[in-house]
């Protein structure tokens, strides 16, 4: 090779990288994803991490042309580590957005921190009301225990249950599930005969459950945090309770579809009031077990709708800013939006950008050997009722 | 009144568990006078190996049980003779240094090999559900367990007692030096009796999977009741313990029933006013050595 064509080489190599750099200057929007990946609430973290994942597998790591870089951080679910995490993304890795969130306590302690630094929340897993209510910056994509909890508390008045005991964990979402399942159970005509309270690092329901026995109830309403659903089911079973025609109702997240299999059959039969069920019979639902499964072999839980949905509303709300990461138009970006989840048909209401959503009542039933919940009646559209009651 | 015999019966099967699980710590505390609050770990070790036996490889869970036992014994043995022996002449402090960092070790090591989801033994048909005696509801499986640790318990008395093990393991803690003198090797008692007592609580770990829960937090969750069980029983006999264990668990489970809104620090307020009225705990020796 000729001295000059050595020159001509460097020069286009020198050109070429000119060429390149306004493509690597393109921006990234980062966004920091703290969720619990070790510890009690892991598979909260499992599941929306990988719902992230699968979302953006399917759909690029580019919006608005700008490069989404997701930095993933765990807190086990301890609201003091979610705080300084979420301080160091914000300061340190600049990011447009914190995610994530696997429990109340971690989601209120970032909430300071969304408000100075107007930078958007956006909560995937925890279900108390009053989070939304702590920032201006926070947007929630799962759900809240009102939703559900007064929907089943409806479903069980108008179905015949009269009498029912409740066995909640004693924690914010516990307190929150039992007081607006009273609320509405009671309105419409029910009695709760039994009121029971579980300490949250509850070795044994024994003593509780034949109290439960004792005071014969029609139903059981229960809640108890993911993870803790299994131990109940398989010694409410122990104690004959499944024999005895006490029911199992609740909030679904005892019959979270991660779970369900392990209990075996005592589960069959549990009525619950939930957003997500795998079984819920839409095509877009359909594809995303499907996807879900192929990835990660196992199924998706609703911890993971919330996920996905949260990632996919991020994606939205930038093609809308066009690119744009100011917080303040990110969220007006947010209200309102409307789309189509596997859950089925949600929004973010635009006063508290809280979900609004579907909730079905749904009964654990075999499918294909397997255990589901198969939904047999629907509430459309409904609000969380912690805040509309103001 | 039937309900009040439900209650005992439940109360009595917790309560043999928690003795299970803490008697291992009742002779490495009391006997060997060394603070090994990794005891939980074995415990949790036992669960999982039980667990991954009869679930992944299918044996049956009874003859599960036994290897649970003996895995956290040779587990127990092996850290003995590598970790635990040179911390014999140490400060409670440093034991208690040692070993609560061996615990969130194994707490790391477990989420990481076994997932952070907890996990249930698959149990035999025969053992699941309750069955009517004169109308109190015993339940198969806490009937198993009052069996399983009844029998244990009388064993471990007697090995204490009457045998030539039991007596040279007493001398060997009153008084090593001497002990070693008359011709008794003290480390090799050390470490069987080490070994004997990880390998009750992996045997513990494995019965308490289906009431108790098994994940990697086992040994972090249930430290506080070992230790109140050695605590009230005092740590110098098996009987302390063994009465201690049935104490708490009646007064747990009868307070959970009965006073529901008090129910979980029934045993804590049975723990104060024991140390207050016995502060070596029920058996304790009240004189210094």
């Amino acid at each position: 090779m000729s001295i000059r064509s050595h020159m001509v080489l460097a020069a286009s190599a020198v050109a070429g990288i000119l060429a390149f750099a306004p493509a690597q200057a393109q921006e990234t929007v980062k966004i920091g994803l703290i969720l619990p990946m070790t510890g009690g609430q892991a598979s909260t973290g499992k599941q929306i991490d990988n719902a992230v994942k699968l979302y953006m597998q399917q759909n690029g790591d580019t919006v608005a042309g700008k490069k989404i870089e997701i930095i993933l951080k765990d807190d086990a679910a301890v609201p003091d580590n979610t705080k300084r995490l979420a301080q160091e993304l914000i300061v340190n890795d600049k990011v447009s957005f914190i995610a994530g969130f696997g429990v109340t306590p971690a989601a209120l302690a970032a909430a300071p921190l969304a408000t100075q630094a107007k930078v958007p929340e956006i909560v995937m897993a925890a279900g108390t009301s009053i989070i939304t209510e702590r920032s201006p910056y926070i947007v929630r994509t799962s759900f809240t225990l009102a939703q559900s909890s007064t929907i089943i508390g409806d479903w069980a008045a108008k179905n015949g249950i009269k009498k029912v005991a409740t066995l909640t964990s004693d924690y914010a979402p516990g307190n929150d599930a039992l007081n607006f399942f009273k609320q509405n159970f009671t309105a419409g005509g029910g009695e709760i005969v039994e009121e029971v309270k579980v300490p949250l690092q509850n070795p044994d329901f024994a003593p509780f459950l034949q109290r439960m026995k004792d005071s014969k109830p029609d139903a059981v309403f229960v809640f108890v945090p993911a993870g803790q659903g299994g131990n109940f089911m398989k010694q409410y079973a122990e104690r004959g309770l499944d024999k005895s025609g006490i029911r199992v109702i609740g909030p679904g997240d005892v019959m979270d579809d991660d779970l369900l299999n392990g209990m075996g059959d005592a589960a069959l039969g549990t009525v619950t009031a939930h957003l997500y069920s795998a079984a819920h019979p839409s095509a877009a639902n359909k594809e995303f077990v499907a996807a879900y499964k192929k990835a990660f072999n196992q199924r998706p839980g609703f911890m993971a709708v919330g996920g996905y949905d949260g990632i996919r509303l991020i994606y939205e709300a930038l093609k809308k800013t066009g690119g744009k990461t100011d917080g303040d138009a990110l969220i007006e970006a947010m209200k309102g939006m409307k789309w189509e989840s596997p859950r089925g048909p949600i929004m973010i209401d635009p006063e508290t950008r809280d979900i609004v959503q579907n909730i079905y009542i749904r009964k654990v039933e075999k499918v294909d050997g397997e255990l589901y919940n198969v939904e047999f009646a629907t509430f459309e559209a409904v609000k969380d009722s912690g805040k509309t009651k103001k | 009144m039937t309900t009040l015999f439900t209650i005992l019966f439940d109360g009595i099967a917790y309560g043999m568990l928690l003795f299970v699980l803490a008697c291992g710590l009742a002779v490495t505390l009391g006997l060997m006078n060394f603070v090994n609050l990794a005891h939980g770990a074995f415990a949790m070790t036992g669960g999982y190996i039980c667990a991954v036996l009869v679930n992944n490889s299918g044996w049956p869970f009874f003859s599960a049980l036994p290897l649970a036992f003996v895995s956290a014994a040779l587990i127990g043995v092996a850290l003995e003779r590598t970790l635990y022996r040179h911390l014999y002449t140490r400060s409670h402090l440093d034991q208690v240094l040692f070993t609560i960092g061996l615990t969130f070790m194994s707490v790391a090591a477990v989420d990481y090999i076994m997932g952070s989801s907890r996990i249930f033994i698959k149990l035999p048909a025969a053992l699941e559900g309750q069955f009517d005696f004169f109308g109190v509801g015993i339940g198969r499986y806490r009937l198993m367990i009052i069996v399983i640790c009844g029998l244990l318990t009388v064993a471990l008395q007697l090995i204490l007692s009457k045998t030539r093990f039991g007596s040279r393991l007493r001398a060997a803690v009153d008084d090593p030096r001497v002990a070693s003198g008359l011709g008794i090797n003290v480390p090799q008692v050390f470490a069987f009796t080490f070994a004997f007592g990880c390998g009750l609580a992996g045997l513990g770990g494995a019965l308490s999977a289906e009431i108790l829960g098994l994940d990697p937090y086992f040994p972090l969750k249930f430290m506080i009741y070992f230790l109140i069980v050695v605590t009230v029983g005092g740590s110098s006999s098996i009987t302390g313990p063994f009465l201690a264990s049935l104490l708490l668990g009646i007064g747990d489970v009868a307070g959970k029933y009965y006073v529901p809104k008090m129910g979980p620090f029934v045993i804590y307020t049975i723990m104060i006013v024991i140390l207050i009225w016995r502060p070596n705990g029920l058996f304790g020796r009240t004189a210094a050595r």
